[in-house]
């Protein structure tokens, strides 16, 4: 398990080990989706909002 | 083989995917549609050694566009762009349904609040009225009285984006409380679910129950119709029970998400589709059978 900094909240964001770029993650502390932009270290940003098209 | 799997958001669908590939010892380049550019005869993205490219998009608008840039390259995708443009649009999917001879529920298109009330007040109530291009089953409204119907007419023409004036109008399907979902590989049927609800959407991604689903042989050769008329690939198609214990296919799914299947079925779906995927880089995307 690794930890990271919510961009949010400024609240630590604990990560699984199989993390993937592009991958959302949810933060315990503030609810924020946010997106891993990078792996080694891991860097979160703002996850993209619900779009219409978005989908199966 | 060296798979370019294209998306913008990895959800736990992909997250099984990779896991497999990577397992197997393929090579696989993520392509972040989001950060490359598409010429019209080259690209950003990292496709050209690849043998083979899965779409993966969240985005319909992005699965069209990035699926046809590969497929003027040359480069084999999983789906091809035909098949997506098929059945990212409800009017084109339900059009090649009733073409190939894939029971498919009645329907009616319109393109003014008279003319689409016209065709709600033939079909009678409830009848449903869904977007062109959507999931999820979002936006979709099951229309019980003239009321309801006329606001919802409204709120459409008025708030809504220009496509919410293609007035999508079916008939109501009084189906079993459960709908079907089947993961097909070019026709061949790999897992089924039922989708189960009180409420008359039943999607998993709208809360509804699932459980594993045995399919017989007539589900099964509709599935293979279904998936033909939208020009095969790796597709869930989804099907409803009717009150004559007849089956209607309502929609066809182009960029299939798996993970609740995966967890309802005994069957290992990221194997399977992985197994037809190797399959398919081998024939440089032909169609092929896995059984």
């Amino acid at each position: 398990m690794t930890e990271s900094e919510c961009v949010e909240c400024g609240g630590t964001v604990t990560l699984h080990d199989d993390l993937e770029v592009g991958e959302i993650v949810d933060c315990e502390t503030c609810g924020a989706e946010l997106e891993v932009v990078d792996v080694s270290p891991p860097v979160l940003d703002r996850a993209p909002e619900l779009e219409e098209d978005w989908g199966e | 083989m060296k798979l370019g799997l294209l998306y913008s958001r990895i959800r736990k669908d992909e997250k099984l995917l990779l896991s497999e590939l990577r397992d197997r010892g393929h090579e696989v380049a993520k392509i972040d549609v989001r950060k490359q550019r598409f010429g019209l005869n080259e690209t950003t993205a990292e496709i050209a050694d690849c043998d083979l490219v899965i779409d993966r998009c969240l985005a319909t608008s992005r699965s069209l566009y990035a699926t046809r840039f590969l497929s003027a390259y040359g480069v084999p995708v999983i789906n091809s762009p035909e098949t997506a443009a098929v059945c990212a649009d409800k009017v084109k999917n339900s059009l090649a349904l009733e073409r190939a001879g894939v029971p498919t529920p009645a329907t009616e298109v319109a393109f003014t609040k008279e003319a689409a009330m016209e065709a709600i007040e033939a079909f009678g109530y409830p009848c449903v009225i869904k977007p062109v291009v959507g999931s999820w089953g979002r936006l979709m409204a099951k229309l019980d009285t003239e009321t309801a119907a006329e606001a919802i007419l409204e709120h459409k023409a008025t708030l809504g984006h220009y496509e919410h004036k293609v007035f999508y109008v079916q008939e109501y399907v009084d189906k079993p409380g459960r709908d079907i979902r089947v993961l097909a590989c070019d026709g061949e049927p790999v897992a089924a679910m039922t989708r189960t609800s009180d409420h008359w959407l039943t999607n998993a991604a709208k809360g509804g129950e699932t459980a594993t689903f045995d399919l017989d042989d007539e589900a099964k050769e509709l599935v293979r119709k279904a998936s033909d008329a939208v020009g095969g690939g790796l597709l869930g198609v989804d099907l409803m029970e009717t009150k004559d214990g007849e089956y209607t296919v309502h929609e066809v799914n182009h960029t299939v998400e798996f993970k609740a299947l995966n967890e309802a079925s005994a069957v290992d779906v990221p194997a399977a589709v992985v197994d037809w995927l190797e399959l398919k880089a081998e024939t440089g995307g032909e169609a092929v059978m896995t059984a």
